[in-house]
C-alpha cells in the first residue's frame, strides 16, 4: 500500500491550486451572481491545458492521470463547483467519449479543438420523461443515405449555452423499446438545433443549463461516435467517469466548507469566546471533516483503480452517492456553524450549500447510484435485479 | 383527554386557508423574486384580522390565543415563509412584548394599531457580536431626567424597513449585565435618530425584509420603557418563548406542504415503466416525512395548549423550534429529492422552500442555543446548573 502521491502528481495539485485560487476562486461569487462562468476564465483554464486534461499530448492535451485529474477537479471544485461541472461536463462526458468511441478521424478533428476550449462540449442525454430511466429516451435518429435525421427534446443540458458541440444521444431503433441507442456530435450551427430556455438552478448558478430542441437536425455519417446501438454502452462509460469527476469536484467543495467554518469559529466570539471552544461546534467541525477525509481517499482509491484499468462504474458510483451525502452533511454544518452569517449570501458558505446539493441529483440521482450499487452486489448472488 | 380542534379554530383554519391560497400563494414567487410581501396584501390581511390573531378583543386582536395563531402560522407556512416571517416579527414578538410586558396605557396606544395591522412591528434584540449571546448587547441607553437616549446598532431585524414601532433592547446598566442591566424600549421609527441601515440580501425568505437598524442619540421618553427598568432582558426570553411555538407551526405548514407536492409528483412521474410511487426508495421517504410531520403536529399544539392554559411552556417552546426547524429542513430536502432535478429548479415552489426553510435553524435562538436552553432545564430538575 501506498497512499503519497507522485512527485508529479504532487507537482501537478499545487499547480492546479494556484490557478484555481487566484483565478477561479475570485470569480466564484461573480459567476453565481451572473449565472454564468466568465468566457475569459475558460480561455486562461484553455492556456494552462486544463480543458484537455485527458486528451493525449499529439492532439494538444495535457495527458493526466487518472489521479491527476481527479487532484484537479477537486481544486477546481474547492474554488467553485459551478466551473467543475463546466470542465467536468467538457471533458468526462464528451472528450471521454471521443477518446473510448471515436475514430481515427474523429479524434483528429475534434480532439485538438476540445482541448483547446475552441470548441466547449454539452451532454444532451437527459429529457422530459426520461431522467433517471434511459431506456425510455424519445429522442429518433432515423437513418437517411448519408446520415442520420434527429428529433427531440433535451433537457438539463449542461454547458449548452457555451458549447460549440453537443453529445446528443438518440434511438436508432424504436423497435428495441428504447434499447438500440446511438450518439451524435452535432455542432452548434447544425440546422434544426435549438438552444432553448435556461434552465435556474438553486445552485451551480455558473453552470449553462438549458432545454435543447432537435428539429430535423441531419448529422452526417461522419458525426456518429462509435457505431450504431453503441449509445448506451457510451452513456455508462461516460457517465461513470463523470461521477468520479463531480465526487472529486465534491471533495474540494467540502475540504473549503471545513475551511471556512474553522475559519469563522475561530473568529466569532460569543459568550466571552471563540464559539470553537464550544463542543457542539467542535463536534460539527470534526464530523464534517471525518466526512471530508474519508471521501477524499474514496476518490483517490477509485481514481486509482480507473489507472489500474478496472471497471469504474461501481467504485464511481459509489464515490458519487458519498460525494453528495458528504457535501450536503458537511455545508449543513457549517453553515449552522457560520449562524445567520451563513444565511446571507456576502459569505461564500450560503453558496456552498446551495451548490453541494445539486451532486445528489447531477449524473444520475442517489436513487439511482444505491439501485446500480444494488444490482452489482445481488449479481454475486447470482440474482439479477431491475431498477 | 381530548385532542380534537374546538369549532371556532376548525372555522378559523379554514379561513386562513382561503386567504392564504386565494391571496398568497399566487404571489408567492413574486414576493421571492422581488424581495418584498406587497403592502395590499398586508393590508387585506389586516382587514380579516391577521395581524392581531393571538391578542385579546379588547385590543383589537381576533382573541384566538397562541393557538390561534398556530393555526395561522401554519397555514400560511405551507403557502409561503417569508410571509409567515414577516407576520411572525410583527405578531410573534414585535407585538408580542408589549402584550406581555406593556402597561395598559402602553397598549392602548401600540398594541391597537398593530393588533389592526395599521402600524407594523419589529423586535430589535441582534447585535453584531451579540447573536446567541444575546446578554452580550452593547446598545446603550443613558438616563437624562425623563428620557433615555440610544446609541448603537442592531442586525438582522425582520420588517427592519417596514416596521413603524420596534421594541429595543438596550443597556442601561452595563455593571449589571443581563440580568438587571438591560432595558426594553418601545420605539416610533419616524423619531429622530432612528436609521434603517444594510439591507440583507439572504439565501431564502428573501421577501422578508431583514435589516441593520442605527440608533443615533435617539430619545425615548420614560413612559415608553416596556416592562420594568432592568429587566428587559426577561420581557425578551418570554416573548421568544412564544415566538418559538409559532415558529414550529410555520415549519410544520411548510412540511406538510412539501409532503404534499412530493406525493403528487411522485403519483404522476413515471420512470422504468411506472409511477415512481411505486418504489421502495420513494415511500420510505414519505413514510419518514409523514411520521416526523405527526409528531411535530402534537408537539406544536401541546405547546400552545399549555401556554393558553398558563402553564409554563419554555423547554417545550425550546422543542417546537429546535424539532420544527429540523424536521421542515429534513422533510423538504426528502421532497426535493423525490422531484428529481425539477426540484433544484427556481421556477418549482420546493426550491423556495428548501432555501427557505434553511433560516429557521438559525433565527430565534440557534438550534444549538436551544438544545442549551433544554438541557439546562432538564439538569435544573434534578439540581444541577449547566451553562451554555
Amino acid at each position: 500500500m501506498d497512499f503519497a502521491l507522485t512527485e508529479e502528481q504532487q507537482m501537478f495539485r499545487d499547480m492546479f491550486r494556484s490557478f484555481a485560487q487566484k483565478e477561479i476562486a475570485k470569480v466564484a461569487e461573480h459567476a453565481d451572481k451572473t449565472e454564468q462562468v466568465p468566457p475569459e476564465l475558460l480561455s486562461k483554464a484553455a492556456e494552462q491545458g486544463m480543458l484537455g486534461a485527458l486528451v493525449p499530448d499529439n492532439f494538444g492535451g495535457a495527458a493526466l492521470d487518472p489521479i491527476s485529474y481527479a487532484l484537479l477537479m477537486e481544486e477546481i471544485g474547492r474554488a467553485c463547483l459551478s466551473t467543475a461541472v463546466v470542465v467536468a461536463c467538457h471533458t468526462s462526458l464528451v472528450t471521454q467519449a471521443v477518446l473510448d468511441f471515436g475514430s481515427d478521424a474523429q479524434k483528429k478533428y475534434w480532439l485538438p479543438m476540445l482541448a483547446s476550449g475552441q470548441s466547449i462540449g454539452a451532454f444532451a442525454l437527459t429529457e422530459p420523461d426520461a431522467g433517471s430511466d434511459t431506456h425510455s429516451l424519445a429522442t429518433r435518429a432515423r437513418r437517411t443515405d448519408d446520415g442520420n435525421v434527429l428529433n427531440g427534446v433535451k433537457t438539463w443540458v449542461t454547458n449548452a449555452g457555451i458549447a460549440g458541440v453537443f453529445l446528443v444521444v438518440a434511438s436508432s431503433d424504436p423497435r428495441a423499446n428504447g434499447r438500440g441507442l446511438s450518439a451524435f456530435l452535432v455542432e452548434k450551427d447544425t440546422p434544426g438545433l435549438k438552444v432553448g430556455q435556461r434552465d435556474l438552478t438553486l445552485g451551480l448558478r455558473g453552470a449553462s443549463v438549458h432545454t435543447v430542441y432537435l428539429d430535423n437536425v441531419h448529422v452526417p455519417e461522419a458525426n456518429r461516435l462509435g457505431a450504431e446501438g453503441d449509445g448506451q454502452a457510451m452513456v455508462e462509460h461516460v457517465l461513470a467517469h463523470y461521477r468520479l469527476a463531480l465526487a472529486a469536484a465534491g471533495l474540494g467543495l467540502g475540504a473549503a466548507a471545513v475551511e471556512a467554518g474553522v475559519k469563522f469559529a475561530a473568529e466569532r466570539i460569543q459568550f466571552g469566546g471563540p464559539i470553537a471552544n464550544k463542543q457542539a461546534i467542535q463536534n460539527y467541525i470534526a464530523d464534517s471533516s471525518a466526512q471530508v477525509e474519508a471521501l477524499r481517499y474514496l476518490v483517490y482509491h477509485t481514481a486509482w483503480q480507473a489507472e489500474q484499468g478496472s471497471h469504474l462504474a461501481s467504485g464511481a458510483m459509489y464515490a458519487k452517492l458519498f460525494a453528495a451525502q458528504a457535501t450536503r452533511f458537511v455545508t449543513d454544518k457549517m453553515v449552522q456553524v457560520h449562524g445567520g452569517y451563513g444565511y446571507i449570501e456576502d459569505y461564500p458558505i450560503a453558496r456552498l450549500y446551495r451548490n453541494a446539493r445539486s451532486l445528489d441529483l447531477l449524473g444520475g440521482t442517489g436513487e439511482l447510484m444505491r439501485v446500480g450499487i444494488a444490482i452489482n452486489l445481488f449479481k454475486s448472488q447470482q440474482l439479477e435485479i431491475s431498477p | 383527554m381530548d385532542f380534537t380542534f374546538a369549532p371556532e379554530y376548525v372555522a378559523l383554519r379554514k379561513m386562513f386557508r382561503e386567504f392564504a391560497e386565494e391571496e398568497v400563494r399566487p404571489l408567492a414567487k413574486t414576493i421571492d423574486r422581488e424581495h418584498r410581501v406587497p403592502h395590499e396584501t398586508l393590508k387585506k390581511g389586516a382587514k380579516i384580522g391577521l395581524l392581531g390573531v393571538p391578542f385579546p378583543t379588547k385590543y383589537g386582536g381576533m382573541g384566538a390565543g397562541e393557538t390561534g395563531y398556530c393555526i395561522m402560522m401554519e397555514e400560511f407556512g405551507r403557502v409561503c415563509t417569508s410571509t409567515i416571517t414577516n407576520i411572525g416579527a410583527h405578531i410573534g414578538i414585535g407585538a408580542m412584548a408589549i402584550y406581555l410586558d406593556g402597561t395598559e396605557a402602553q397598549k392602548n396606544k401600540y398594541l391597537t394599531p398593530l393588533a389592526s395591522g395599521e402600524k407594523i412591528a419589529a423586535f430589535a434584540l441582534t447585535e453584531p457580536n451579540a447573536g446567541s449571546d444575546a446578554a452580550a448587547i452593547r446598545t446603550r441607553a443613558v438616563r437624562e431626567g425623563d428620557s433615555y437616549f440610544l446609541d448603537g446598532s442592531k442586525i438582522y431585524i425582520t420588517n427592519g424597513p417596514i416596521a413603524d414601532i420596534v421594541s429595543v433592547f438596550a443597556v442601561t446598566d452595563p455593571s449589571l449585565g443581563a440580568r438587571g442591566g438591560v432595558t426594553a424600549f418601545i420605539v416610533e421609527t419616524n423619531w429622530e435618530g432612528f436609521k434603517v441601515g444594510t439591507l440583507e440580501n439572504k439565501m431564502g425568505i428573501r421577501g422578508s425584509s431583514t435589516s441593520e437598524l442605527i440608533f443615533d442619540n435617539l430619545r425615548v421618553p420614560q413612559e415608553n420603557i416596556l416592562g420594568q427598568t432592568g429587566l428587559g432582558f426577561i420581557t425578551a426570553m418570554k416573548t421568544l418563548d412564544l415566538g418559538r411555538v409559532s415558529l414550529g407551526a410555520g415549519c410544520l405548514g411548510g412540511a406538510q406542504a412539501a409532503l404534499e407536492a412530493a406525493m403528487q409528483w411522485a403519483k404522476a412521474r413515471n420512470q422504468f415503466g411506472a409511477s415512481i410511487a411505486a418504489k421502495q426508495s420513494i415511500q420510505w421517504m414519505v413514510a419518514d416525512i409523514a411520521c416526523e410531520i405527526e409528531a411535530l403536529r402534537s408537539l406544536v399544539y401541546r405547546t400552545a395548549w399549555m401556554a393558553d392554559s398558563g402553564q409554563p411552556f419554555s423547554r417545550e417552546a425550546a422543542m417546537c423550534k429546535l424539532y420544527g426547524s429540523e424536521v421542515a429542513s429534513r422533510t423538504i430536502n426528502k421532497a426535493l429529492q423525490i422531484h428529481g432535478s425539477l426540484g433544484y429548479s427556481r421556477d418549482h415552489p420546493i426550491e423556495r422552500a428548501w432555501r427557505d426553510a434553511r433560516i429557521s435553524e438559525i433565527f430565534e435562538g440557534t438550534n444549538e442555543i436551544q438544545r442549551t436552553v433544554i438541557a439546562s432545564e432538564l439538569f435544573k430538575e434534578i439540581g444541577v446548573r449547566v451553562r451554555s
